[in-house]
C-alpha cells in the first residue's frame, strides 16, 4: 500500500500533472514568460487544487459514487434494494464546484488576505479552466483514494510539481531570450521542444519505487530494469 | 482578428460567401488552434500515442464544439455577461456527459483508455476561446462553420501527431502491423533485417517534440507567423 507520503511525492515527481499528463498546458505555456508571474499562477494551483480535489472527494464518495447515498437510507446502499448510482453526473458537479469555489475563495482571499490577493490577482479566475484542476478532481475519482487524507496529499503534491514545472519553465524561458534560436521556432516552438526535454529530464525519476521497503533492498539489481520497462508497457496502455 | 470582421458583415450574404468559407479554411493552417494559437493542447497531447484514440478524441471534440457553439450562439442574447462563464461550463458539461456516455456504450475499450481526458474536454482551452470569441458574439450558422473549422484543425494537428508516434513509436496505424512482426523469435519484415521500434517515441514528453517541429516546418513555410522572441 502507498502512504500518504508517497502519493505526495509520486504527484509531484513520477506523476507529474505537466510532464505526464499535459493539464493546464494552456496557461502553463501562456503566463510562463517571466518566473514572477509563474510563481503568481503556481501558487494559485497549488492553493486552489488543495481546496477543490477534497471537496470533490467529499462529494464523490457521499453524493456521487454507486451506492454513496447510504447515509441516507439503507436502501440506497450498494447492496440495498434501491441503490442509486449518480456517477454520470460527475462532470458536471466536479466543474461547478470548481467554479464556484474559484469564485468564493478570491472573494475570500480578497477580503482576509489582500496581500495574497495582491500575490494572486488576476490569476484566480483563469483557474477555474485550467485543465489541471478538474483533471485532479478526476484522477482523484479514478484512482479511488481511500482516505480525505490521501486525496489531499495528492491534490497538494499534483500542485506542488505543477508549480516546480511552470517555475522552471519560466526561469529557463527568460534565458532563452539571450540565445540565437531558428527564427521559425521562436515563441512557442522552443516552448514546447524545452518542454518536451524537461519531462524527458523528469522521467528519471520513474523508476523511483514507492512503498516497499524490504522488497527494494533485497533485489535493486534486477528489480531496476524489470520496473522501468514496466512502466514502460503502461504507458503504452495509456 | 476576424471576429472583428464579422460584426460588420452585411446582412445578406449567400449561404457559402468567402466570409463564410474562410471561417473553415483559416483554422485548418494559418490560424489552427493547436500551432498558432495554443489553445486546447491540454487534452490533445496525453492521447496521441495510438491513431484510434486521437480520431475517437477528435470526434468528440468535433460533436462537443458545433453543437456547443451552436447552442451558444443561440443563447448569446440570453447569457448574462457576469454569470457567462458558469453558462458556458454548464453547457460543455452536458455536451461531454453525452459524448462519455456514448463512448462507454459504443466503444469501450477506447474510452477505458482515454479515461479522464474525455471528461477534460471541459476545460478544453479551443472550445472555451471560440464560445468567448466567436459563437457569443455571431450568428448560428457561421458558429457552426468556426466551430467545424477550429475542431477540424484540432483534429488534423492531433492525427498526424498520433501516427507519427505510433508508426516510430510502435509500428503500427490503427493497431495493424505495417513493418512486419516483431514478437521475439517470430520477426519479419524489417524486424527481421534488425529493425527496432523506438520506444521514446511513445513516452510523454516527445508529444511535445513533435508538435514542437509541426510548429518549426509550419512557420518555415509561413514566415508570416514567425514570433519575435
Amino acid at each position: 500500500m502507498e502512504s500518504t507520503l508517497d502519493i505526495f511525492v509520486k504527484a509531484i515527481f513520477t506523476e507529474n500533472m505537466i510532464f505526464a499528463y499535459f493539464l493546464g498546458m494552456c496557461s502553463y505555456l501562456a503566463v510562463s514568460k517571466t518566473v514572477k508571474t509563474g510563481v503568481g499562477l503556481g501558487l494559485a494551483v497549488v492553493f486552489v487544487l488543495g481546496v477543490t480535489v477534497p471537496m470533490n472527494y467529499l462529494l464523490e464518495n457521499y453524493v456521487l459514487k454507486e451506492g454513496a447515498l447510504s447515509w441516507l437510507n439503507e436502501d440506497y446502499g450498494v447492496n440495498g434494494s434501491n441503490t442509486i448510482d449518480l456517477s454520470f453526473l460527475s462532470f458536471i458537479m466536479f466543474i461547478a464546484v470548481v467554479a464556484s469555489i474559484v469564485q468564493l475563495v478570491e472573494m475570500l482571499v480578497e477580503k482576509f488576505a489582500p496581500a495574497l490577493y495582491g500575490a494572486l490577482g488576476i490569476f484566480l479566475p483563469l483557474i477555474a479552466v485550467n485543465c489541471s484542476i478538474l483533471g485532479g478532481a478526476l484522477f482523484m475519482q479514478d484512482r479511488q483514494y481511500s482516505t480525505i487524507l490521501d486525496a489531499t496529499s495528492f491534490a497538494l503534491g499534483s500542485g506542488v510539481g505543477w508549480f516546480i514545472a511552470i517555475v522552471s519553465l519560466a526561469a529557463i524561458r527568460e534565458k532563452i531570450r539571450y540565445s540565437n534560436v531558428p527564427p521559425a521556432l521562436r515563441g512557442l516552438g522552443i516552448t514546447f521542444i524545452v518542454t518536451g526535454l524537461m519531462g524527458i529530464a523528469f522521467m528519471s525519476f520513474m523508476g523511483v519505487e514507492y512503498g516497499k521497503k524490504e522488497e527494494a533492498k533485497s533485489n535493486t539489481e534486477s528489480g531496476g530494469a524489470v520496473e522501468t520497462s514496466q512502466i514502460i508497457n503502461v504507458k503504452q496502455v495509456n | 482578428m476576424s471576429t472583428t470582421e464579422e460584426k460588420l458583415k452585411a446582412p445578406k450574404e449567400p449561404l457559402f460567401s468567402k466570409k463564410n468559407k474562410r471561417l473553415i479554411t483559416d483554422p485548418l493552417s494559418d490560424n489552427n488552434p493547436i500551432t498558432i494559437q495554443v489553445l486546447g493542447i491540454c487534452s490533445a497531447l496525453a492521447i496521441t500515442v495510438q491513431v484510434e484514440q486521437a480520431f475517437w478524441m477528435s470526434i468528440s471534440v468535433i460533436f462537443v464544439m458545433v453543437f456547443g457553439n451552436l447552442i451558444v450562439s443561440l443563447l448569446r442574447n440570453l447569457i448574462p455577461s457576469r454569470v457567462r462563464i458558469i453558462v458556458q461550463l454548464v453547457i460543455v458539461a452536458s455536451l461531454v456527459i453525452i459524448v462519455n456516455e456514448s463512448l462507454q456504450a459504443f466503444v469501450p475499450d477506447v474510452s477505458e483508455k482515454l479515461s479522464v481526458f474525455v471528461g477534460l474536454i471541459i476545460t478544453n482551452c479551443i472550445i472555451m476561446g471560440r464560445f468567448e470569441a466567436f459563437a457569443m458574439s455571431n450568428k448560428p450558422f457561421p458558429s457552426i462553420l468556426d466551430a467545424v473549422g477550429n475542431a477540424i484543425g484540432y483534429a488534423w494537428i492531433l492525427v498526424l501527431v498520433a501516427l507519427v508516434r505510433e508508426v516510430l513509436g510502435s509500428g503500427k496505424i490503427w493497431g495493424a502491423n505495417i513493418f512486419g512482426n516483431n514478437l521475439p523469435g517470430e520477426e519479419s519484415g524489417l524486424y527481421a533485417l534488425g529493425y527496432v521500434n523506438n520506444n521514446l517515441m511513445i513516452l510523454p514528453p516527445m508529444a511535445l517534440i513533435v508538435v514542437g517541429v509541426i510548429i518549426w516546418v509550419q512557420r518555415s513555410m509561413n514566415k508570416e507567423l514567425v514570433e519575435e522572441n
